[in-house]
């Protein structure tokens, strides 16, 4: 690949420029939902992410203190105090007593609301009032402001989602569904594949082209009848059907075709001779297996596994039809697609969920990237 | 929550103890019923011959009977289950498969499902291609890989909430906190609510796929390109083909397999797709495929399982012909060995 097809200045950079706008288009959005995560859920709602470095405008809506907090000066009714109250001020840049031009007054100006009244709000938050009539009435004037807020980041998102909206306690139980779902299938699938790589039996290519027809057919076909095989088991034992267990054989059965199939094709690359030698030396095919075989498979055992546990880290579907939607059992997949639908909008609570959810597929991902890319490659270029 | 820890890891240890056990205890039965040492010459023979029997059957066992469970028994029940009724007791013939084609929701999955097979595969392939052909000229391309690649390590339903929010809508005039209608309205355009837009909301889901997927392209073929032998293209070089002629002429048609593989890999995703339309629109707005149809079905009034392995064995219909191809090549390549 060291052919130079672009060999001037400008279509090189031009090959800088096209991948740079891929990269772009790919990482954007999910740095979208990362920096939302981490800001005011206030902020949230008041200005796009990407400005997030930027102060936030928006308008609110305050009450001046009733008529009893008055004071007479000069002959006239005045109310002062601030906005905000004790809180740390913000800065205000408009200001209106109407709803329909909040920003009708830039802050500091006073303000003639006819009748006699005047009303300066400044930046600051502290305002005057003032009247010729004494106040009435038990609420105060409605008062309308644009203020700017300094950007704020916060972890309290993280902290509201995990420990009152319930995605820590589904994040053990992705933990848990998905550590033995990894693990059991790697040894019954290493055994398997060491039959059908170096074993001589009848039926072997029979079975090895069932395995390969397995690959590809879908999950969908499965669903039904196991469902009904678990509600069956269930309740003639007297046992919930929605459990771990259950969980566990199921996704070991969906990923033992692909597991079979990966460490098939590569541990009948091992080379023959290592077979033969340590056979010569009567070893029986359970001690080559032990003592050569798997040592010498641990990179594919290892892409294997990376793929097994992503796939049932991210899995939804599985979980949702075998472990329910409801309840302490429900992992992260599932609680992220439940609060969709009842936090529609709480856009704070969906992004941090969200970005939960995928944190631990990103670092295995960039921790074990070569061993994934390498189980890729085996997986799919020879056939599958 | 401490005993459900505790109890994974329970299970991770007996779940390989007993696996191990299994393993090791068979093997070291098949030794004592049929020893092959410290017996006569031909018995031992024997022995060694009917281990020979045993004891790959002892290996592929375990394997054999859960994909029999898992996988190969509910293939033949859901096709059975097709031809019964809702709750699977009674015979109806062809009636599920009748309903299924006068339905308009079906109707609408199968065309949607069309569209996703004409475009998916064919944008994750392309993009993957061109990615890894520009990543190759220069030298950031391995990070450059590493970004795209990265969404392939994100579940469907968080790719949702991230498009979901890129999609976000506000009425027009306000601050948009979408980006996609933050862009428009930058540029004078009215915001839209991209996810109920008749026909086009297919496109806006199937972006959320392409975006995943394209990552998975782009690593076979950046493989399959690096095995090009480079003769071919100094020819081409020296034969003064410009760059367009060498990616269409030279380089495209020496990995044709490997495109097809990709395609292939893909399609099948495609027509399992489930979690980002039932993330994003549940199938409203026009915007149903088949598997989140059939999900629906499994559940929808108490669960029509004949209605709902229909359009399982739909799904697998179309399945059919790849499976054929794979196991012919696989074939092919096995063929000898």
């Amino acid at each position: 690949m060291a052919v130079a097809t672009g060999k001037s200045f400008a279509s090189r950079f031009g090959v800088h420029i096209a991948v740079f706008i891929f990269v772009a288009i790919w990482t954007i959005p999910t740095l979208g939902i990362l920096v939302s995560s981490l800001r005011d859920k206030d902020q949230i709602i008041a200005s796009g992410w990407w400005n997030s470095f930027a102060s936030s405008t928006q308008t609110e809506a305050g009450r001046l203190p009733p008529a009893s907090a008055q004071v007479e000066k000069d002959g006239k009714f005045v109310l002062e105090g601030n906005i905000f109250g004790e809180d740390a001020a913000r800065d205000i840049s408009a200001f209106g007593v109407k709803s329909a031009a909040p920003t009708q007054y830039p802050a500091g100006t006073t303000a003639d609301l006819g009748d006699g009244e005047t009303l300066q709000l400044n930046a600051d938050g502290s305002f005057v009032m003032t009247s010729t009539k004494p106040f009435e009435g038990m609420r105060g004037q409605r008062v309308y402001y644009a203020s700017s807020a300094p950007p704020k980041f916060t972890t309290d998102n993280y902290n509201t989602v995990l420990f009152s909206e319930g995605i820590g306690r589904s994040f053990i139980n992705s933990l848990t569904v998905t550590i033995p779902a990894t693990v059991i299938p790697i040894l019954i699938a290493a055994f398997a594949a060491y039959a059908l790589a170096w074993m001589r039996f009848p039926g072997r290519a029979l079975l090895i082209a069932v395995i390969i027809g397995l690959l590809v057919v879908p999950l969908q076909m499965s669903l039904i009848p196991l469902l009904k095989l678990y509600n069956g088991v269930g309740s003639f034992f007297g046992v919930p059907s929605k459990t771990y267990l259950g969980i566990w054989l199921a996704h070991t059965g969906f990923g033992l075709p692909f597991a079979i199939y990966l460490l098939r094709s590569y541990i009948a690359g091992l080379p023959r001779e290592i077979m033969e030698s340590a056979r010569i030396d009567g070893a029986s095919d359970f001690e080559i297996f032990v003592k050569i075989v798997l040592p010498l498979s641990f990179p594919v055992l290892a892409s294997f596994a990376i793929f097994q546990f992503l796939w049932v880290w991210n899995d939804l579907l599985v979980a949702m039809v075998f472990l329910g939607t409801e309840g302490d059992q429900i992992v992260l997949t599932a609680k992220l697609n439940a609060l969709l639908g009842s936090r529609g909008g709480d856009w704070e609570i969906l992004t941090t969920s969200a970005f939960i959810t995928i944190v631990v597929p990103l670092i295995v991902f960039f921790s074990l990237q070569r061993y994934f890319v390498r189980g890729l490659l085996a997986g799919s270029v020879k056939g599958g | 929550m401490a005993a459900q820890i505790f109890s994974a890891i329970t299970v991770i240890i007996v779940g390989v103890g007993g696996c191990v056990a299994y393993f090791w205890g068979a093997n070291k039965l098949v030794d004592i019923i049929f020893p092959s040492r410290g017996v006569a010459g031909a018995a031992a023979i024997d022995n060694l011959r009917r281990q020979g029997m045993i004891r790959p059957w002892l290996f592929v066992g375990p394997a054999m009977i859960i994909l029999t469970i898992y996988l190969i028994y509910p293939v033949v029940e859901t096709l059975r289950l097709s031809f019964l009724d809702r709750g699977g007791a009674n015979f109806v013939g062809f009636a599920n498969y009748e309903w299924a084609l006068g339905d308009r929701e079906f109707r609408t999955s199968i065309l949607n499902n069309i569209i996703w097979l004409a475009v998916v595969p064919a944008a994750c392939t392309f993009l993957g291609l061109i990615i890894a052909v520009l990543t190759d000229k220069i030298w950031w391309g391995t990070i450059a890989k590493s970004l795209i690649f990265l969404p392939l390590a994100i579940s469907f339903v968080g790719a949702s909430v991230i498009w979901k929010f890129i999609y976000e809508y506000r009425g027009a005039g306000q601050t948009q906190i979408g980006l996609l209608n933050a862009i428009i309205q930058y540029f004078g355009g009215q915001p839209q609510v991209w996810i109920s837009l008749p026909f086009w909301n297919n496109f806006f889901l199937m972006i959320i796929l392409i975006w995943i997927q394209t990552g998975f392209a782009m690593v076979i073929l950046s493989s399959a390109l690096r095995g090009i032998p480079e003769e071919t293209l100094e020819a081409a070089v020296i034969d003064g083909a410009n760059p367009f002629q060498i990616f269409w002429k030279i380089m495209v048609p020496q990995i044709w397999g490997t495109i097809a593989v990709v395609w292939t890999t893909i399609t099948i995703l495609v027509l399992k797709v489930f979690d980002i339309v039932l993330t994003m629109t549940n199938g409203q707005w026009n915007s149903q495929v088949l598997a989140n149809l059939m999900f629906d079905w499994m559940f929808r009034g108490g669960g029509d399982f004949g209605r709902g392995a229909t359009i399982a064995i739909i799904i697998m219909i179309a399945v059919i012909p790849i499976m054929v191809w794979n196991i012919r090549q696989a074939n092919k390549e096995t063929g000898g060995h």
